[in-house]
């Protein structure tokens, strides 16, 4: 019974602890909050491309996840077909891609899933997963050559 | 009205990204490809309400927000009432002539892991398509609860391993079978009702734009593979996607009204249930020889759900 009591007598609006140091009470506690994704008047954001856009310190975009990677694609347009496979399935929206031409990787933002690679269609690849440390024109010299198909 | 008919890959590419990268869901998570198909099938202006769960936590990490539209967040189980009553609002408001922009077209969605739609949101989510609010309600479903470390929930398939349903000497993992959300919410009356795989993007972006044209509440189950609970590696991603889909475990198709039934993809080799299994680390105790009957049953199952889809499809009823 004795804890009981003790539970009953909790004055939960307490904020002022013996100590002198004060907690928030429940009703100081911010409830929620509004995060503005643009600088400015968003409202015909869905027809700019991001390079045209005014993002606000609050948008992920200004953030960065490179340091998520082990391995980075580095992309050769050479090989590019534009089928842009890459573009739909990429989950980071990391691949580059304007007037129906990909342009290249968002490495600010891609996490090295290598989904891009595997759903790359051409042969050989035009994505391929280098280690981070792998200078973009070190990978570039150091493409697979055409594959011959496999008899079946 | 949506953006275009899309008709290839490239003209979808021309499309503006609404959903910001450097979000912290997992490296190769289809989750955030669902999303940004959603966001780039359309140029209306979107609101969004989203239940608690993987896409929440890590889209809207404060002080930062992954989303270019309107956004919002109550609790874990409400993203449909969120949804809903915003829509009640815009269209009070729009009665009333005291928008903005008032020819602005304004269109409503509320996303929901699996464990928010099949479990905890389940009646609030009933409640708004009863009521018959405009909007769209898209299930992200990886199979459990996969943002507070893999739990079962009623989405879960049987055989699979999860933190609350182990596998071990004595079970094999979950022993109930998956609930069909989908025909549940097709018997709500709903407009639209679909199952869409994001392997197959071009129906998928037309189911969503069906949806989000669609007057009244839509409801859309998406396969959503899960690299960290599913136990797979993350560029597989799509290539597990492709097993579910060939292999009949998640069949693409569309219910409008609650009886017309449409099969959007008919897979022309179809696989063993087996290979689908196979690929992950979740169904890895089913092939040892105790477990196999297991497959066995899940195999009847899905050629069972298959015939029955086909014929109701011959049948339009």
């Amino acid at each position: 019974m004795q804890h009981l009591k003790l539970l009953a007598n909790d004055n939960r609006g307490l904020n002022e602890l013996e100590n002198g140091t004060s907690l928030m009470g429940w009703h100081e506690v911010t409830q929620g909050s509004i995060l503005l994704s643009f600088e400015g008047d968003a409202t015909h954001i869905a027809h700019l491309k991001s390079e045209e856009r005014t993002y606000s310190g609050y948008n992920s975009y200004t953030a960065t996840v490179a340091s998520w990677r082990v391995l980075k694609p580095v992309y050769n347009r050479d090989i590019c077909i534009d089928c842009q496979n890459c573009w739909v399935w990429c989950p980071d929206s990391s691949i580059l891609s304007r007037d129906k031409q990909m342009l290249g990787i968002d490495y600010d933002h891609c996490k090295g899933c290598s989904v891009c690679v595997e759903v790359c269609p051409t042969n050989p690849k035009s994505l391929i997963m280098f280690s981070e440390q792998t200078l973009l024109e070190d990978a570039l010299t150091q493409w697979p050559e055409k594959k011959k198909k496999e008899d079946k | 009205m949506a953006a275009t008919s899309i008709k290839n890959l490239k003209e979808f590419s021309t499309s503006n990204d609404r959903f910001e990268g450097a979000h912290t869901l997992c490296p190769g998570c289809a989750h955030s490809m669902i999303v940004r198909e959603l966001m780039n099938c359309t140029d209306d202006n979107l609101v969004i309400a989203a239940n608690t769960g993987c896409l929440e936590v890590s889209t809207a990490v404060y002080p930062f927000t992954s989303w270019d539209t309107s956004w919002i967040h109550i609790g874990f189980e409400n993203a449909a009432t969120a949804a809903s009553g915003a829509e009640a609002m815009y269209k009070a408001r729009k009665r009333k002539g005291s928008l903005k922009d008032n020819d602005a077209p304004v269109k409503f969605v509320a996303f929901g892991g699996d464990g928010s739609t099949y479990d905890i949101g389940f009646q609030w989510l009933s409640g708004a398509v009863e009521r018959g609010h405009d909007f769209t309600y898209i299930c992200l479903d990886n199979e459990n609860y996969a943002n507070t470390g893999g739990q079962r929930s009623s989405a879960t398939p049987i055989g699979a391993t999860t933190t609350t349903a182990q596998a071990g000497s004595h079970s094999y993992g979950k022993k109930e079978k998956k609930k069909d959300m989908i025909a549940i919410m097709a018997a709500h009356g709903a407009p639209y009702v679909a199952q869409l795989a994001p392997n197959k993007w071009k129906s998928m972006a037309k189911g969503f734009q069906k949806a989000l044209e669609t007057e009244g509440p839509c409801f859309i189950n998406t396969v959503s593979a899960c690299c960290t609970e599913w136990r797979f590696d993350p560029k597989d991603t799509i290539n597990i996607t492709d097993l579910a889909t060939d292999s009949l475990i998640f069949p693409i198709y569309e219910i409008i009204d609650g009886h017309e039934l449409n099969i959007l993809y008919r897979p022309k080799n179809v696989i063993k249930v087996e290979d689908y299994l196979a690929a992950q680390g979740r169904y890895k105790h089913l092939f040892k020889p105790e477990n196999k009957h297991i497959i066995e049953l899940i195999q009847k199952d899905v050629d069972n759900k298959w015939n029955m889809l086909q014929r109701r499809e011959e049948a339009r009823i």
